[in-house]
């Protein structure tokens, strides 16, 4: 199916993370997490609010300045690489908090996530001439071909995101992070505050998105049901510290897991429902 | 009625006029364009060209403010330096009025960019401040610095010439400015089909996720800043051809503030909302002019209050635009495009 | 340079002193600005405007109506607060919603209408406001303060000391604080979160027209004097928009360095002064030197 064009589908990347560490003032939000997700995996990373999932999430991407640690992508340290940077080094992410463009429309939000390979400057654009009107054709062909039609948003495509739904809305920004061509894709939250069937949806886009793109995903999610589904590996933190990693069984049966879920009442309050 | 249009093609989906229906009205518009000089004269041809130079310019800080969503409060600053420029230029080193405009446009942008750095650092209002600031420094040197701005007393500026014709009234600077103005919009039109545009756009909507997605904020500010002094740049310069001469008060605060009414009244973000805020907002006080001649008969003294009533008219368009209808003329006319495409249907 | 060939010490200080009193005044048109900022998190780019209508509604009743200073003073903050307002309830509040963008145009609006209106009424011409302050000049050691100078301050600088002290123990200056700090929450307290937005208009606009009075009484008044509003911008970004002790700080600084720099090179460096300390300090610190540094949330 593959085709040795510039549509040729990225290879999954391995994603190491060593010993990150990360405060806010005196709070300590992560404490020496360490992570490795294998190429082409799904990992999900887990834990009780205020573990320190998205913190993690954004010292990964760049977001934040970890305070020790570093991020290897197969193997290149990238810790220091400024977040809008990473994007062309095949990482992409979506937001807990949809984070699209709600001005734009569908299509002008996913063409903009392969804004970092495309070349023209303000000249070409300006005149419309040239690379401009090259790369701009060959986009859309490519993103009409590989994302909208792969993630079925032909009716949408000219729609302003604002009046979209939210399901649809987070579907459009995984979209997004399609056009972006990621080797690895971090989702924050994918399907929270969706009802089950935008769940199932979503559920299935990201295998999908994994087996025929073949990309690794890495991401946050509280609907626990969902998340031992399509997961290959977990990664459990609470309190910013990991507190277990393996298989959907294994992270289960884990003693430190239960107790971090369920709290006894003294050491983790807060109780999440999974 | 219309009801739909099939595309063959990607491209077609692209392109700026994407119907016949379409492509026949701008046809029609530069018909117009051309014909309108051999039936106008005099005072409308004046304005006309006064009205294609406030385009220039109000496409310009729509591109600063509408789309990239940075707040200029010293766009007005940015065309006196092009103004000063050509003044300069022409009238010491007469050089042709093209080049003129080029480094019209070019000084502004220079300076654009400089004024444009503190925009990495402060957002939305402070920058705002940071903009008014420069506009006040700018102002400064162009009072004081007068071996090169003549000072208070201003410049004056030569005939513009070009390929040997005189273009000393409006009716022949109009063939100088129409295509200058036409070419303008079009360019900035074609901005908004690309990733230029769109880093722009993405830019005002969420500067965070912008970046995450590997859009450099440094650059594209930047860049929009450079972009819109230009179009200030060159529509000052001819401003300065239109009025043959330029003075520290030819572009006050107030000027900056016109053009960003301009944007809010004709629709931010869009490229026809410049067009219709330029043109509305020059003729509002020409309307008032005119009204107050119809009503002195009966109030003598009528036109001592125009000054102060286009003030209140200015003020109120602006907090009426923005309570009542964001979006501007633009969607106005986006409505009346709609009733029309579906009519005799109602909707 | 001729200019500092007289220089000397007493002219020195003498010039500190006027900057200071000029300073008071911006500190407190500081404070107006801060009083809706902090409550409304609008920018009011109309405070200078709004200064302006305070001192013309002033010459209104004082000239015009040949009131006596004790009752057109009173007259003059309560028609303030009438326009404070009818402003708040007309332009901001169904805004309030959008982006701050919209707001802060809404505010540039305005002080088209002000200047306007007040043209309209007491055409463009510069006016005197009639005497009523004492007159009798102040020595303070051998420098010689002008008595509408010192009046001023002392006045400007009790109208800051009562804000600051409404903000800290009254009923309503607590409840003014606690819906700048989180509106939901104040609103869920059962703080009326529109009566303190409408409020703070209120109080905003009867502080700067009190600080309009006196700027008026020093310079007299002009549709043009808005553009005292121009320093008082600088005053408040230095000292931080949310900070009524950095606005009085900031404003005693601002008016003191306007008038060393007027005295030094020439009243045009003044603004030249002001905006290029106001550019630093934007690059530099942005948030202004007392102002709450938020925190960006993705």
């Amino acid at each position: 199916m593959r085709k040795e064009d510039t549509t040729a589908r990225p290879v999954a990347a391995r994603l190491e993370v060593e010993n990150l560490s990360l405060q806010f003032g005196g709070v300590k939000a992560l404490d020496g997490v360490s992570l490795d997700v294998a190429p082409g995996s799904i990992t999900a990373l887990i834990g009780p609010n205020g573990a320190g999932k998205t913190s993690a999430f954004n010292a990964i991407s760049g977001f934040y300045k970890p305070k020790t640690g570093t991020v290897r992508l197969d193997g290149v340290d990238i810790t220091a690489v400024p977040a809008r940077s990473r994007a062309k080094l095949g990482l992409a992410r979506t937001f807990q908090n949809i984070a699209l463009f709600r001005g734009m429309t569908v299509l002008d939000n996913i063409k903009l996530g392969r804004h970092a390979h495309l070349k023209s400057n303000v000249l070409d654009a300006l005149f419309y001439y040239g690379r401009a009107r090259r790369e701009e054709m060959q986009l859309r062909e490519e993103i009409e071909r590989d994302v909208i039609d792969f993630l079925e948003l032909d009716h949408i495509r000219n729609v302003p995101v604002a009046i979209l739904p939210y399901g649809l809305q987070k579907k459009v920004e995984l979209a997004r992070a399609l056009a972006m061509r990621p080797r690895i894709l971090m989702l924050d939250e994918p399907v929270a505050g969706m009802n089950r069937e935008e769940t199932e949806d979503m559920a299935r886009a990201i295998l999908d998105v994994r087996d025929e793109w073949g990309v690794t995903v890495l991401l946050v999610e509280h609907d626990m049901g969902m998340v031992m589904d399509i997961s290959d590996h977990i990664c459990v933190l609470n309190f910013g510290r990991r507190i277990a990693a393996g298989t959907p069984a294994e992270v289960r049966s884990n003693e430190d897991v239960i107790r971090a879920y369920l709290g006894s009442a003294a050491e983790a309050p807060r109780v999440e429902a999974a | 009625m219309k009801i739909g249009t099939a595309k063959q093609s990607y491209g077609a989906d692209e392109a700026i006029f994407k119907t016949d229906t379409q492509r026949v009205w701008f046809a029609i518009l530069l018909a117009i364009l051309v014909l309108y000089p051999f039936i106008a004269s005099g005072y409308w041809m004046f304005l006309a060209v006064l009205v294609m130079i406030n385009i220039i310019s109000t496409t310009g800080l729509n591109i600063l403010t509408g789309y990239t969503g940075q707040v200029s409060l010293g766009h007005a600053a940015f065309m006196a330096l092009g103004a000063y420029t050509v003044a300069f230029l022409d009238g010491r080193h007469d050089t042709p009025v093209l080049l003129n405009l080029v480094a019209a446009g070019s000084m502004a942008a220079a300076i654009g960019v400089l004024v444009g750095l503190p925009s990495l650092r402060i957002k939305g209002l402070y920058l705002a401040i940071a903009t008014l600031a420069a506009a006040v420094i700018l102002g400064f040197v162009f009072l004081n610095w007068t071996s090169v701005t003549g000072g208070i007393r201003g410049l004056n500026v030569p005939t513009a010439k070009i390929f040997g014709f005189e273009l000393a009234t409006a009716e022949t600077l109009y063939w100088l400015v129409m295509p200058i103005t036409v070419l303008a919009v079009l360019l900035a039109r074609n901005l908004f089909r690309t990733r230029v545009g769109r880093a722009f756009i993405a830019i005002r909507d969420r500067d965070i996720s912008a970046e995450i997605i590997g859009i450099s904020l440094l650059q594209y500010k930047l860049t929009s800043f450079a972009l819109s002094s230009f179009y200030a740049g060159v529509a000052g310069g001819l401003w300065a051809y239109l009025f043959r001469v330029v003075r520290p008060e030819s572009f006050p605060a107030e000027a900056s503030i016109f053009y960003l009414a301009a944007v809010i009244v004709g629709g931010a973000g869009t490229i026809i909302g410049g067009i219709f805020g330029a043109t509305f907002m020059t003729l509002v006080p020409e309307l008032l002019k005119l009204s107050a001649q119809l009503v002195t008969p009966w109030w003598p003294d009528a036109s001592i209050y125009i000054a102060p009533i286009r003030l209140i008219v200015f003020g109120l368009l602006i907090v009426g635009f923005l309570i009542f209808e964001p979006m501007g003329l633009a969607e106005i006319w986006r409505r009346i495009r709609r009733f029309f495409a579906l009519w005799p249907f109602r909707t | 340079m001729e200019r500092w060939a007289q220089l000397d010490w007493i002219d020195l200080v003498e010039t500190s002193l006027a900057g200071l009193g000029t300073g008071s005044l911006m500190a407190l048109t500081g404070v107006a600005f801060v009083v809706i900022y902090k409550a409304t998190r609008v920018i009011n780019l109309a405070i200078g405007e709004m200064m302006m209508i305070g001192a013309f509604v002033f010459y209104g009743f004082a000239a015009g109506f040949q009131l006596p200073f004790w009752l057109a003073l009173p007259l003059t903050l309560l028609v303030s607060a009438v326009v404070g307002g009818v402003i708040e309830r007309t332009m901001i509040r169904p805004l309030l919603k959008d982006n701050p963008v919209s707001v802060f145009m809404v505010t540039i609006g305005l002080t088209s209408i002000l200047i306007g209106m007040v043209e309209l009424i007491w055409t463009a011409e510069p006016r005197r406001l009639p005497e009523f302050l004492p007159q009798a000049p102040i020595f303070i050691g051998e420098a010689l303060v002008p008595a509408k100078t010192g009046y001023s301050f002392l006045i400007a600088a009790a109208g800051i000391a009562v804000m600051l002290l409404v903000f800290a123990f009254w009923r309503g200056g607590v409840a003014l604080r606690a819906t700048a700090t989180d509106r939901a929450a104040a609103s869920s307290v059962g703080i009326n979160v529109p009566g303190v937005f409408a409020f703070s208009w209120m109080v905003a606009a009867m502080v700067a027209a009190l600080a309009g009075v006196l700027v008026g009484s020093v310079g007299g008044i002009s549709s043009s004097m808005g553009l005292f509003g121009l320093s008082v911008f600088v005053v408040v970004i230095v000292g931080g928009l949310d900070s009524i002790v950095g606005a009085l700080i900031a404003g005693l600084f601002i008016g003191w360095l306007e008038a060393m720099v007027g005295r030094l090179f020439g009243g045009e460096f003044k603004l030249l002064a002001t905006f290029s300390i106001l550019l630093l300090v934007l690059v530099v610190r942005p948030y202004g030197l007392f102002g709450t540094h938020e925190i960006e949330r993705l």
